[in-house]
């Protein structure tokens, strides 16, 4: 807590001298959607790059949520005044590859002469960003999911303190804790992101035709295949108990953890920021790996998050000035800090490996949770990501039938088989718009 | 009426160009620009554009979904529509009485129309909320029905409504009691005399004097509804659970501002338009006839 009040008050210094230094700098705009601690270091790591040099001025501005960052940058392009930067979440990435209003990244370090050794970043987020093996987008946040416990309310319903490790493990607990009066027993956040296109690639099994969209553009939707259906079928169930309460989409259900109230829960490792904050003093927590289905392959868990694009259409000299902050951000004592500090993934073995040394893993260990479930699993056609056309549209169609599933207002089988029929209607479009 | 003459032929033109250009530049050409994308198939960056014709509404109108979300938006109209307008002339007669301290409450009563929409919901939505509201903690002593809105739609359709009436309230009471002052004294008192009752008096005499009232309120609220009410959505259920909530504005919305779909989104658009300029139409055509001036 003390670390991170001087941070914070190291970073303000920065931000009020920026002024002075700054009069003749090229000014570089970098759109983001990060909020609470998350929002406060991205200011930090933009004031460092303003604070190491003269030339350029990094702007972070806050756009909103994810969706609306996106939507802000799409209108800025057609406007003609895009920002330089802007970070778009995973599930844009195809969006932003078939615009043509991007620069690629890869292409833009190679003309500004800067040079980063894009082999050293992590197997799963390199692949989840490169197009025939060159990098279209700067890697900045990766997550992935991982599994959350409430260590009070455990000893409260009379569990060990151990994370469970497959599903079954987590109805038997949940149960007992919805028996011992928790009002969540177990809950999760983004629930097609965690409960079904992660679930899929942990068990490798294929979440769209296309090897999830890598091979070509996808067409087809395959989670309403026995997996999946088991899968929702578990959930309704525990939703239908009690052991399983439904917090809303996107990170809603978060407030129900923060709050002390979830027994087990499930969502992005870059939550350890802000639960860390939020429980100090309240209550004890630990982490677990995502739990397995039992008679399933294992495959890997899918990173989040998002990267930094480049838009088309600025002077040279900030591009130069781009590349520059990139370097930055990229360099293994930003990248070993920006993970230390949120609980996103380090982005390059040398960071990983700066972590390591510097104890910060035995000190923090549940900022290593993800990392080992990371190398535990197989990166396979399944886990290596997921690329669709609307893919917002997409996860919603399949949120808003786990929501018909949960209340018991529609089976298992009939809600994915309607979110798959919805689904591929919405990819539909989108691959005859870049047929 | 007293017809005005300006000596000057372009003065009126003149003083009429402001509000026609605010008209030109915010309804009728971004209108125009949602016809003609509703014909497209549009990217989101605008590096393609393929004319598709009556594509998107082919679309629209095969999907069952944008039915559901035609009748939510009807229901959840009539519903804000009359039930708000019924609370608030009930209350306006109560206001309009001759008690200690009208003045606040008079205050107090208009207060809610001051906030935004969004923030309304907001303020209903920690009231509902399964795990920190009042609501579903006081209601947990008398039944055990969980009323979670996340998963139940009548709870999350319930909870937009009233969040709607009350924001509304306001400005639906202001009117009610300008009404209800303007009904001569005499009248009332004349049929006093002649014995009716306060509540024949009521259905009688103040309810067809307020006609006009009523009828504007009612073009209104209408309109308040379909519209204005995104902002209460989007703040709150996000159109769910399901699709529960996901009256025709938040669709268009969703569809276009976080899907990215400009076409099918400008097509909905335009449904819309065309849906609220027929209701509106219609209300002047029929229900007018019975309003008294």
């Amino acid at each position: 807590m003390k670390r991170s009040t001087l941070s914070m008050l190291a970073a303000a210094v920065l931000l009020v001298a920026l002024p002075a230094t700054s009069i003749a700098a090229t000014e570089i705009q970098f759109w983001h959607a990060m909020t609470a601690v998350l929002g406060e270091r991205v200011n930090e790591i933009a004031a460092k790059f303003n604070a190491s040099q003269s030339d350029y001025v990094v702007k972070a501005v806050h756009k909103g949520s994810y969706a609306e960052t996106l939507t802000a940058a799409v209108a800025a392009y057609r406007a003609k005044q895009p920002p330089h930067i802007v970070q778009v979440y995973e599930v844009g990435t195809q969006t932003m590859l078939s615009s043509g209003a991007v620069y690629p990244v890869y292409q833009l370090m190679k003309d500004n002469g800067v040079s980063i050794d894009w082999n050293d970043l992590i197997g799963p987020v390199k692949s989840y960003y490169s197009t025939g093996g060159n990098l279209y987008s700067m890697a900045f946040n990766s997550s992935t999911p991982i599994l959350f416990y409430n260590k009070d309310l455990f000893k409260k319903a009379g569990l060990a303190d151990k994370a469970p490790t497959t599903w079954d493990e987590v109805e038997g607990m949940a149960k007992k804790l919805h028996a011992a009066g928790v009002k969540c027993a177990y809950g999760s956040a983004w629930p097609s992101w965690v409960l079904v296109e992660n679930m899929h690639g942990y068990h490798d099994q294929p979440f769209a035709d296309h090897a999830n969209g890598f091979d070509g553009l996808a067409t087809t939707l395959k989670i309403n295949g026995p997996f999946g259906v088991k899968m929702m079928e578990l959930l309704a169930r525990g939703a239908k108990e009690g052991w399983f309460t439904y917090g809303g989409r996107a990170n809603k259900a978060e407030a129900l953890m923060t709050a002390g109230e979830c027994g087990i829960f499930t969502t992005s490792s870059a939550y350890i920021g802000n639960l860390t904050r939020a429980a100090e003093g309240k209550f004890a927590w630990g982490t677990g790996s995502l739990p397995r289905l039992s008679g399933f392959a294992q495959g890997n868990s899918i990173i989040g998050g998002a990267t930094l694009w480049v838009m088309k259409g600025a002077k040279p000299e900030e591009y130069k000035g781009v590349a520059q902050f990139f370097k930055f951000v990229a360099s293994t004592e930003n990248q070993a800090w920006w993970a230390g500090v949120t609980g996103y993934l380090p982005l390059t073995n040398a960071a990983t490996k700066a972590l390591e040394a510097s104890g910060h893993y035995t000190k923090n260990p549940n900022q290593k949770t993800a990392v080992n479930q990371m190398n535990a699993g197989k990166t396979t056609p399944n886990s290596q990501g997921i690329r669709l056309g609307n893919f917002t549209s997409v996860r919603d169609a399949i949120e808003e039938q786990m929501e018909y599933i949960f209340s018991g207002n529609k089976t298992a089988k009939q809600g994915l088989d309607d979110a798959v029929a919805k689904s591929n209607e919405i990819l539909k479009e989108f691959a005859a718009l870049y047929k | 009426m007293k017809r005005t003459v300006f000596p000057n032929r372009w003065l009126p033109y003149a003083l009429v160009a402001p509000q026609l250009a605010v008209t030109i530049a915010f309804f009728f050409w971004p209108a125009f620009d949602s016809l003609r994308l509703s014909l497209y198939r549009a990217s989101p960056f605008g590096d393609r554009l393929i004319f598709i014709g009556l594509g998107n509404f082919e679309r629209l109108l095969a999907d069952p979904a944008y039915f559901r979300s035609v009748a939510t938006s009807f229901v959840f109209s009539a519903l804000v529509t009359v039930l708000g307008l019924a609370v608030a002339l009930l209350l306006a007669a109560l206001a309009n009485a001759k008690i200690r301290g009208l003045a606040i409450y008079r205050t107090l009563l208009l207060w809610p129309y001051g906030i935004a929409p969004a923030i309304a919901g907001v303020i209903w939505l920690f009231v509902f909320h399964p795990s920190f509201g009042v609501l579903p903690y006081v209601l947990s002593f008398v039944t055990a029905y969980q009323f979670n809105w996340f998963l139940k739609g009548w709870v999350a359709l319930t909870l937009i409504v009233v969040a709607a009436i009350w924001k509304q309230f306001g400005y639906n009471l202001a009117f009610y009691l300008a009404g209800l002052q303007a009904i001569p004294g005499s009248v009332l008192e004349a049929a006093s005399v002649d014995g009716a009752g306060p509540i024949r008096r009521f259905f009688a005499i103040t309810f067809p004097l307020l006609s006009p009232v009523t009828f504007f309120l009612f073009t209104l609220n209408m309109t308040f509804s379909f519209f204005e009410t995104f902002g209460l959505v989007h703040a709150v259920t996000q159109g769910g659970p399901g699709d529960a909530t996901s009256i025709l504005v938040f669709r268009a919305w969703k569809d276009g501002f976080e899907g990215l779909q400009l076409g099918y989104s400008a097509a909905q658009s335009v449904l819309l338009m065309l849906l609220v300029v027929a209701l509106t139409a219609a209300q002047f055509r029929f229900a007018e006839k019975k309003v008294t001036y």
